[in-house]
């Protein structure tokens, strides 16, 4: 019965590309979460004004440090292993990893100094404040939230990819599953960079 | 024939599987792309047939004012669980994920779709997601009773399970977005040598432009999706009024890709007819270029139109005038079609096989359905008609009286492609008669009482509309036994070994038409080369031409 063997078409040109084209769909995924942001921004300025100063800034300037560098060790992976360091390649990977641990521990600081303060969907404090201070908040959490949840879903790819470079499965002649890891966490970062002053920055 | 003796001998790709298993596991861990869409066909005909009794419900409960055979709350929960069936589960992926997987990689030369697993991992997140729908039904709390649109804040507000199909249909839009993208990057990868884009049959190119609203609009109904889920769980206020939300936002983010998911129901389906139509009038399709352009200017266009099923909500004069505006606009590359399959047809030699003629319904049935689609985008006559039954009739003849029917034509199209036996041609032919009279028996009546108004969605109504809602029902009894003689001809089409299935039967040109019947494995042994366009009847032509 498997006498013949099913031929695997390789292509990484078709790889990376169907990797943009899911890159795409997430712009578009998070890019419904911005339209929803700007017409709320619109309608309540003055309150997304006001609830935008109860962030913190340095935190978040902290994480923005965090994942442009991560994106910069990823990058660096690629052509490691590209120039056949192996060794190199696998460090810089887990580097980058440590780095997404670095960006959920300082979330988790923040997120439970917010929730202590009593500030969370359906906490009565929330619900005390005027309209538009609900709406960003609930925004707030919602785009951080999923943000977050692509940082965790980068991490798993970046662990199979420790995986795959230590088996040799990826080296210096097929790293095509590197690269489109390394585009899935640019845009992880990409989004973080819209993000970051959207919340924290405008006042 | 001798090439048909060889081929005889070559094991088709049921005989073969890709992986060590057999049976069941053959199929269920296949990667496979011709093994993929019969899965696809046989659950998403699974689906279709539990979506049809449950319409067939709904229109007996209508058959008299008041109530006939269930509560008002049964009817609501019926009517959300036809529409999220149908459309999330039958029509969107009906011709993409089915006849797309099995023809796109034949049709172009290649030997399967560029990511075969990927393929795979979308047929179980359909099979996932069809479940979970399936599942709400039967748990605590009842399914969901807010219509397949899931409008807020009714939808934050209901206690029926609307979290498991909100999830359901999450799930079907990744398989979908999965699904295009697999299509895109081999269509652009993976044409055989010679086959440039304009020698590209036109399902390809309407596959091509599905695909593209398959991306580029699905993640929104994601994301919205998410939204009101998280509303429910959390009450995060986004679209919830009491704070401070905006429910026509929703509104807005819903039609932004529910529209032109529309579009991603019907363009395989033109792209069908496109195929068929040439292959029965035995003539190279008229105006090639325009056809394969009008489905991209249909993609384009069909994205900007959305808010036209919101005339009613109080939106800015100046949105409505323009979003009713590029309505009529969408109707260009629509008629463009319609006009050059009419013209391939002129003068043919045509042969009134079962795949032409269901390809006849669906223009007939879409011309209905487009030009109602022109009425109610006028904003005046709009204010009239909608949340009428109109509506209702309007989407049925585009959705099922085109896309459905157009699956049907496909179905009889590469049946034998497929399955490598014949159907029979003689009830096959009764089957579209009864169909189409009942079809149009069924829907056609909603037109006229929706005109007088009647509204949609309504379980009870004034005596005055009973007589239309007579016949509807009437129609849909006639409708059911044209579809039941449909699917028994063809299962016992499929079991059917005496009647082997020549390579071409309907003497197509096409790729598909140059291997085996079914096709081997790897369907080609060599890779082929193209070097005419993909309709060239030039022979048949100069052929009529000599014996005059």
């Amino acid at each position: 019965m498997s006498s013949v063997t099913h031929q695997i078409h390789r292509d990484d040109y078709g790889s990376r590309m169907g990797m943009w084209l899911f890159l795409f769909t997430e712009l578009i995924l998070f890019g419904g979460m911005f339209i929803v942001y700007a017409v709320y921004r619109f309608i309540h300025q003055q309150d997304f004004h006001l609830a935008a100063q109860e962030l913190n800034t340095t935190i978040g300037l902290l994480n923005t440090i965090i994942l442009l560098t991560s994106s910069m060790t990823m990058a660096m992976s690629i052509t490691a292993i590209q120039k056949g360091n192996k060794k190199l390649a696998i460090a810089l990977v887990i580097i980058t990893i440590l780095f997404a641990f670095g960006f959920m521990v300082n979330k988790y600081f923040e997120w439970s100094a917010k929730i202590h303060h009593g500030i969370y969907p359906g906490s009565p404090d929330l619900l005390s404040k005027p309209e538009g201070q609900i709406l960003y908040f609930g925004l707030y959490y919602v785009m951080t939230g999923l943000h977050a949840l692509h940082v965790i879903i980068g991490v798993t790819i970046l662990v199979f990819n420790v995986v795959y470079l230590w088996t040799g499965h990826t080296n210096s002649n097929y790293f095509v599953k590197l690269e489109n890891a390394g585009l899935y966490w640019h845009l992880v970062d990409l989004i973080w960079i819209f993000l970051f002053p959207l919340f924290y920055l405008i006042h | 024939m001798n090439t048909q003796a060889k081929v005889t001998e070559e094991k088709n790709f049921f005989q073969q599987s890709t992986n060590k298993y057999t049976g069941i596991g053959s199929w269920l861990l296949t990667v496979d792309h011709k093994r993929i869409g019969i899965l696809y066909l046989f659950s998403m005909m699974t689906f279709f047939i539990v979506a049809v009794i449950f319409g067939f419900l709904i229109r007996l409960e209508l058959i008299a004012p008041g109530k006939t055979i269930m509560e008002p709350q049964t009817y609501n929960q019926l009517f959300t669980l036809h529409g999220i069936i149908m459309i999330f589960l039958f029509i969107i992926p009906g011709l993409p994920a089915v006849f797309g997987n099995f023809m796109l990689p034949i049709m172009i030369g290649a030997k399967d779709v560029i990511f075969p697993r990927l393929n795979l991992f979308s047929w179980y997140l359909f099979i996932a997601g069809g479940l979970i729908a399936v599942v709400s039904m039967f748990l605590p709390g009842g399914s969901a009773d807010t219509g397949w649109m899931f409008y807020v804040p009714y939808s934050i507000r209901t206690t029926t399970n609307v979290i498991p199909a909100l999830t359901a249909a999450f799930i079907l839009g990744f398989s979908s977005i999965l699904t295009g993208l697999n299509f895109i990057t081999t269509i652009h990868r993976m044409r055989a040598p010679g086959m440039s884009w304009f020698k590209m049959p036109l399902f390809i190119w309407s596959l091509y432009a599905t695909a593209w609203i398959q991306i580029l609009a699905t993640p929104i109904i994601g994301i919205t999706l998410l939204l009101v889920s998280i509303e429910r769980w959390f009450g995060v206020g986004i679209f919830d009024p009491a704070l401070g939300g905006d429910p026509i936002l929703y509104q807005h983010l819903f039609w932004i890709y529910s529209h032109p998911a529309v579009y991603i129901m019907i363009l395989p389906a033109m792209g069908m007819v496109s195929e068929i139509i040439p292959v029965f009038a035995r003539r190279t399709i008229f105006g090639y270029n325009f056809i394969a352009f009008s489905s991209i200017a249909i993609a384009f266009f069909g994205s900007l139109v959305w808010a036209h099923h919101m005339f009613t909500v109080g939106m800015s004069d100046t949105a409505m005038f323009v979003f009713s505006f590029l309505t009529f606009f969408v109707s260009i590359p629509s008629a463009i079609k319609v006009f050059n399959w009419v013209s391939t047809l002129y003068k043919g030699s045509i042969s009134a096989d079962p795949p032409l003629l269901y390809a006849l319904s669906f223009i007939f049935q879409f011309a209905i359905g487009g030009f109602t689609g022109l009425m109610i985008g006028v904003l005046s006559v709009n204010i009239h008609l909608q949340d009428t039954s109109f509506i209702v009739a309007h989407f049925h003849y585009v959705m099922f009286g085109s896309t459905g029917f157009g699956i049907f034509a496909a179905m009889h199209y590469w049946f034998p492609k497929m399955f490598g036996t014949m159907y029979n041609k003689k009830i096959a032919n009764w089957a579209w008669a009864i169909t189409t009279i009942g079809f149009n028996t069924l829907y056609f009546p909603m037109f006229i009482m929706g005109y007088l108004g009647m509204p949609r969605r309504y379980y009870d109504y004034l005596p005055e509309f009973h007589t239309y809602h007579l016949v509807s029902t009437i129609g849909s009894w006639i409708l059911i036994l044209g579809l039941i003689i449909m699917f028994a001809n063809l299962i016992k089409g499929m079991r059917n070994k005496k009647d082997v299935a020549p390579m071409n039967p309907w003497g197509g040109v096409t790729l598909e038409w140059k291997v085996p019947s079914p096709p081997p494995m790897e369907n080609f042994h060599e890779i082929p080369t193209v070097t005419t366009g993909p309709y060239d009847y030039s022979h048949y032509e100069l052929a009529g031409k000599e014996t005059k």
